[in-house]
C-alpha cells in the first residue's frame, strides 16, 4: 500500500478531529481508564468508611450516598461502556470485518466527544448543591423519584441528566454506527455466519443499545420536567406515578447489564480459542445464545422489583422468564469449556483473565439464578447480596473482559509488548483482592446488611473488614496496571504481526502491529 | 454463633464448600451475628418457607454448578496444557453435548420454578389477618399506627436512638460506636446501636399480621429479616405484606430501611417488640403507651419523636 495513503494528520487534528476509528478507539480506552480510576477512587473511599462501624471518612452521609451514585454512574457509562463498546468496538469490528473503518466516521468522533462533555457535567454536578443535605446527587445510580424530583431540589442532579443524556446520545450514534457497519462493510465473502464472534457480540449489543437507551433518554427527560417544568409524571400528588420510572429505567437497566458483559463475552471467546489453538465450539450456537439473550434480555426487567408492590402474578412471570436467562447464559460457558477440550493451552496473561472470567461469571451467574426467584428475594434484595451478585458479574465479569481484551490486543494497538510478570503480578493481585472485596458480602446480604448504608451495626463488621483489606489489595494489582502500561511505553519492545502464534486467525492478526493508519484499501477475500 | 477470629477467617477461605454445617446451624439470637455466613435465624413461616428453598434448593444448586464447572476447568487446564497435548483436535461440533447442555439447565431450572413458585404465592398472598398496622416512611423515620385500634392508640414516630451526627466526630477523631454506645447510656438499654429506637413497633405472637406501608416523601423499604418480609413504602400508593411470629418467640426484632431514600437512610431502623397476646391486649388498653425507658431523640435536628 503507498505511503502516501498513510501519512497522519497533526496532532491536533488527529486527536481531536479524528475520525479514523483506531484513533477513536485509542481515545475511548484512555477516557476509559481515566474514568475508572476516578470511580475506583470513589470507591475505595467508600470502603474505607465502610473498614470499621462509625464515621471514618465522612461526615457527612449525604457525601458518603453521592460517592455511592457517582461510582455506580462513571464505571457503568464511562468506563465499562467506553472501553469495550467505543474502545475494543471501534479498534476491532473493522478490521475483523475485513472494513477500512466505520461507516460514519464523523458521527464516530461526535459520540466520541460527547463522552468527555458528558463526564464533565457529571463531575461538576458533585460540587454544587444537590439538596439541603450536601452537595452533588445522592439518589443511587437508578435515579428513583422523588429522591431524584423533590428529594433533590439543587441544580446537581440537572447536570446529572443532562451528562447521562449526553453519554446517551453518544451510545446511540455508536450503536447505528456499528449496525451500519457490521450490515454493510463486511469484506467479499464474511458472511454473517462467518463473522468473528466479537463482531457478533457488538452487534448484538448495538441493537441493545438503540432499543433500550431511548426508553432511558425519555426517562430522564421525565424526571427533567418533573423537577424543572411542573409537569407530575412521577408525582403521586399530581396523579403521576413514581413506580413508572422504575419500570422505564429497568426497561433500559435490564439489558443495560447485557450491554456491558456481551463484548465481553465476544472477547473471551476469542482468547479462549487462540489459546486453546482451536476454532471454538459451537460458533452458531455462540452467536445465537448472544442473540437470544439479547432478546430475553427485554423481557425480565421488573426482576429489580420485586419489593415494590407487584401483583402477585406479575412477579410470577418475572420470575420465569428471569430463569430462562441462565440458559443461554449456561451454553456460553459450556461452549468455552469445550473449545479448551481437547485444545493445547497455553496460558499467557489474556488467557489467565479469560479463565478467570468464566469462574467468576458462573459465581455471579448462580447468584443471579437466587435472585430470580421472587419469593426469595424478600430476604435479599437491596443487601449486600446483590451488591456481591452484579459485581461478580461486572467489575469481575466485564472488566476482566476488558482487562482480557487489552492485554490480548495491547501490542496490536500500540505496537509494544509488555512485561509478563508485571503483567502477572496484575491479574493475581487484582483476582485476589476482588474476590476477597466482594465474596465476603455475600455473607453480609445474608445476614441482613443493606446496601448503600454510611454506617452499619457492628455486626456486620467482620465481612466489611475484609472487604476493605481486599480492596487494598485490588489497589495494589490497579498499580501494577499502571506500571505495565508504563514499562511497555517507555521500554518498547517492538510486537510482530502476529505475536501469539497460529491460534489468533481473526484478520487484525494478518496486519501490523499497529496496523497502518488506513488498513485494507484493497480488501480482503474469505473464502 | 460466634466464631473466633481463626475460624472465621478460615471460614471465609473453605465457605462456599463447608456452608451446610456452619452457615445455617440453629442459634437462638436474633438480629445479625458477626462471622455468620448464612440468614438470620427464621422466626415467621414465611423465613422458613424461604431458608428451606435456600437450604435444600439454591445452595445446593449454587454450590454445585460453581463445583462441576471449576473441578471441569482445572482438569481441562491440566490434561489439554500444551505441554500434555501439543496437536489441539480439531473437533468443534457435537450436536448431541450441545442439545445436553441445553436440557439439562432447563430441567434444572423448570425443578427450580417449582418451590419458588409456591414460595412466592405463600410469602406474596396475605392470608386473613388477626391484626393490621400501618407503617409509614417519612425522612427519616416509621411512624406505626393500629388502624384496628383507632380510637385507643394514637399513631406515634419511631425514631433511632442515636447522637446527632455532628457530635460523632471530636477534634477530626471519629467516634466508634463503643463511646456512641456510652454517650447514649440508658436511652440505648443495651439494645443494639443503629438498630434500636425510641418507640418500637408492639405486635401480638401467634397472629396473622398485616402490614400496610406506604410514604410521606422519598420510597422507603419496610424490612425484617427475621420474617422475611421486604416491601417498599412508595407516596401515593399502600403496599401491604403479613407476617405471623411463631409461638414462644416473643422478643425483639429488628430491621433496617431497604430502599435509599436520603441522608439518613442508613439511620431509620424498624425495631419490632412481639409481646404475649395477653400483653398485646393490656398494651393496647392502656393507650399504647411506652414506659420511659424510651426516650426521645433527635437525628441532625430533623424531627421531633414523640412517643406516646
Ligand atoms: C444468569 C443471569 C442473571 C440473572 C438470572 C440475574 C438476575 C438478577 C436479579 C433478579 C437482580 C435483582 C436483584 C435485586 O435487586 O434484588 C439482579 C441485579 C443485578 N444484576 Fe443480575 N442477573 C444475571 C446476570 C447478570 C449480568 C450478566 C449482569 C451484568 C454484567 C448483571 C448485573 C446486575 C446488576 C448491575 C444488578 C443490580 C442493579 C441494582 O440494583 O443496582 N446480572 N440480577
Ligand atoms: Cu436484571
Ligand atoms: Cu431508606
Amino acid at each position: 500500500m503507498s505511503n502516501s495513503h498513510d501519512h497522519k494528520p497533526g496532532f491536533f487534528a488527529r486527536w481531536f478531529f479524528s475520525t479514523n476509528h483506531k484513533d477513536i478507539g485509542t481515545l475511548y480506552l484512555i477516557f476509559g481508564i481515566l474514568s475508572g480510576l476516578i470511580g475506583g477512587y470513589l470507591s475505595f473511599m467508600m470502603r474505607l468508611e465502610l473498614m470499621e462501624p462509625g464515621f471514618q471518612v465522612f461526615d457527612n452521609p449525604h457525601t458518603f450516598n453521592m460517592y455511592v451514585s457517582m461510582h455506580g454512574l462513571l464505571m457503568i457509562f464511562f468506563l465499562v461502556m467506553p472501553a469495550l463498546i467505543g474502545g475494543f468496538g471501534n479498534w476491532f469490528v473493522p478490521l475483523m470485518i475485513g472494513a477500512p473503518d466505520m461507516a460514519f466516521p464523523r458521527l464516530n468522533n461526535l459520540s466520541f466527544w460527547l463522552l468527555p462533555t458528558a463526564l464533565i457535567c457529571l463531575l461538576i454536578s458533585m460540587f454544587i448543591p444537590g439538596n439541603p443535605s450536601g452537595d452533588g446527587f445522592a439518589g443511587s445510580w437508578v435515579m428513583y423519584p422523588p429522591l431524584s424530583t423533590s428529594g433533590h431540589s439543587g441544580p446537581a442532579f440537572d447536570f446529572v441528566i443532562i451528562g447521562l443524556l449526553a453519554a446517551g446520545f453518544s451510545s446511540i450514534f455508536g450503536a447505528i454506527n456499528f449496525i451500519t457497519t457490521i450490515f454493510n462493510m463486511r469484506a467479499p465473502g464474511m458472511t454473517m455466519h462467518k463473522m468473528p464472534l466479537f463482531a457478533w457480540s457488538v452487534l448484538v449489543t448495538a441493537w441493545l443499545l438503540l432499543l433500550a437507551l431511548p426508553v432511558l433518554a425519555a426517562a430522564l427527560f421525565m424526571l427533567f420536567f418533573d423537577r424543572n417544568a411542573g409537569t407530575g409524571f412521577f408525582d403521586a400528588a399530581k396523579g403521576g406515578d413514581p413506580e413508572m420510572f422504575q419500570h422505564l429505567f429497568w426497561f433500559f437497566g435490564h439489558p443495560e447489564v447485557y450491554i456491558m458483559v456481551l463484548p465481553a463475552f465476544g472477547i473471551i471467546s476469542h482468547i479462549i480459542s487462540t489459546f486453546s489453538r482451536k476454532p471454538i465450539f459451537g460458533y452458531l450456537g455462540m452467536a445465537y445464545a448472544m442473540v437470544s439473550i439479547g432478546v430475553v434480555g427485554f423481557i425480565v426487567w421488573a426482576h429489580h422489583m420485586y419489593t415494590v408492590g407487584m401483583d402477585v402474578d406479575l412477579k410470577a412471570y418475572f420470575l420465569a422468564a428471569t430463569l430462562i436467562i441462565a440458559v443461554p447464559t449456561g451454553i456460553k460457558i459450556f461452549s468455552w469449556l469445550a473449545t479448551m477440550w481437547g485444545g493445547s493451552l497455553s496460558f499467557s496473561i489474556p488467557m489467565q483473565w479469560a479463565l478467570a472470567f468464566i469462574f467468576l461469571f458462573v459465581v455471579g451467574g448462580v447468584t443471579g439464578v437466587a435472585l430470580a426467584n421472587a419469593g426469595y428475594d424478600a430476604a435479599v434484595h437491596d443487601t449486600y447480596f446483590v451488591v456481591a451478585h452484579f459485581h461478580y458479574v461486572l467489575s469481575m465479569g466485564a472488566v476482566f473482559g476488558i482487562f482480557a481484551g487489552f492485554t490480548y490486543w495491547f501490542g496490536k494497538m500500540s505496537g509494544y509488548l509488555y512485561n509478563k510478570y508485571l503483567a502477572a503480578a496484575h491479574f493475581w493481585f487484582f483476582f485476589i483482592g476482588v474476590n476477597l472485596v466482594f465474596f465476603p458480602q455475600h455473607f453480609l446480604g445474608m445476614q441482613g446488611m443493606p446496601r448503600r448504608y454510611v454506617d452499619y451495626p457492628a455486626e456486620f463488621a467482620f465481612y466489611n473488614k475484609i472487604s476493605t483489606l481486599g480492596a487494598m489489595v485490588t489497589l495494589v494489582g490497579v498499580l501494577f496496571f499502571l506500571l505495565w502500561l508504563a514499562e511497555a511505553f517507555i521500554v518498547k519492545r517492538k510486537a510482530a504481526d502476529n505475536y501469539w502464534g497460529e491460534g489468533a486467525n481473526t484478520l487484525e492478526w494478518t496486519l501490523p502491529s499497529p496496523p497502518p493508519f488506513h488498513q485494507f484499501n484493497t480488501l480482503p477475500r474469505i473464502k | 454463633m460466634r466464631f473466633s477470629p481463626l475460624v472465621r477467617m478460615s471460614g471465609l477461605a473453605v465457605a462456599a464448600l463447608s456452608v451446610a454445617t456452619t452457615a445455617f446451624a440453629e442459634s437462638n439470637k436474633n438480629g445479625p451475628t458477626d462471622g455468620d455466613i448464612g440468614f438470620q435465624r427464621s422466626v415467621t413461616p414465611v423465613m422458613d418457607s424461604i431458608t428451606g428453598f435456600n437450604n435444600y434448593w439454591l445452595v445446593p444448586i449454587m454450590i454445585g454448578i460453581v463445583v462441576i464447572v471449576t473441578v471441569l476447568m482445572v482438569y481441562i487446564m491440566i490434561r489439554f496444557r500444551a505441554k500434555a497435548n501439543p496437536e489441539p483436535s480439531k473437533v468443534t461440533h457435537n450436536t448431541m453435548l450441545e442439545v445436553v447442555w441445553t436440557l439439562v439447565p432447563v430441567i434444572i431450572l423448570m425443578a427450580l420454578a417449582v418451590p419458588s413458585m409456591k414460595l412466592l404465592y405463600f410469602a406474596d398472598v396475605v392470608p386473613e389477618a388477626g391484626l393490621v398496622i400501618k407503617a409509614t416512611g417519612n425522612t427519616w423515620n416509621w411512624e406505626y399506627s393500629y388502624p384496628d385500634y383507632e380510637d385507643k392508640v394514637d399513631s406515634y414516630i419511631s425514631s433511632i436512638v442515636d447522637i446527632p451526627h455532628d457530635e460523632k466526630r471530636v477534634n477530626g477523631e471519629a467516634l466508634t460506636h463503643d463511646q456512641i454506645i456510652a454517650k447514649l447510656g440508658a436511652d440505648l438499654g443495651g439494645r443494639p446501636y443503629l438498630l434500636a429506637t425510641d418507640a418500637p413497633l408492639v405486635v401480638p405472637v401467634d397472629t396473622i399480621v398485616k402490614v400496610l406501608v406506604t410514604s410521606n416523601n422519598n420510597i422507603h423499604a419496610f424490612a425484617v429479616p427475621q420474617f422475611g418480609i421486604k416491601i417498599d413504602a412508595v407516596p401515593g400508593r399502600i403496599n401491604e405484606t403479613w407476617f405471623k411470629v411463631k409461638a414462644g418467640e416473643e422478643a425483639t426484632y429488628y430491621g433496617q430501611c431497604s430502599e435509599i431514600c436520603g441522608v439518613n437512610h442508613a439511620f431509620m431502623p424498624i425495631e419490632v417488640q412481639v409481646v404475649s397476646k395477653a400483653e398485646f391486649k393490656r398494651w393496647i388498653a392502656n393507650g399504647g403507651s411506652f414506659t420511659t425507658q424510651y426516650s426521645q431523640n433527635t437525628i441532625g435536628g430533623t424531627q421531633t419523636a414523640t412517643a406516646q
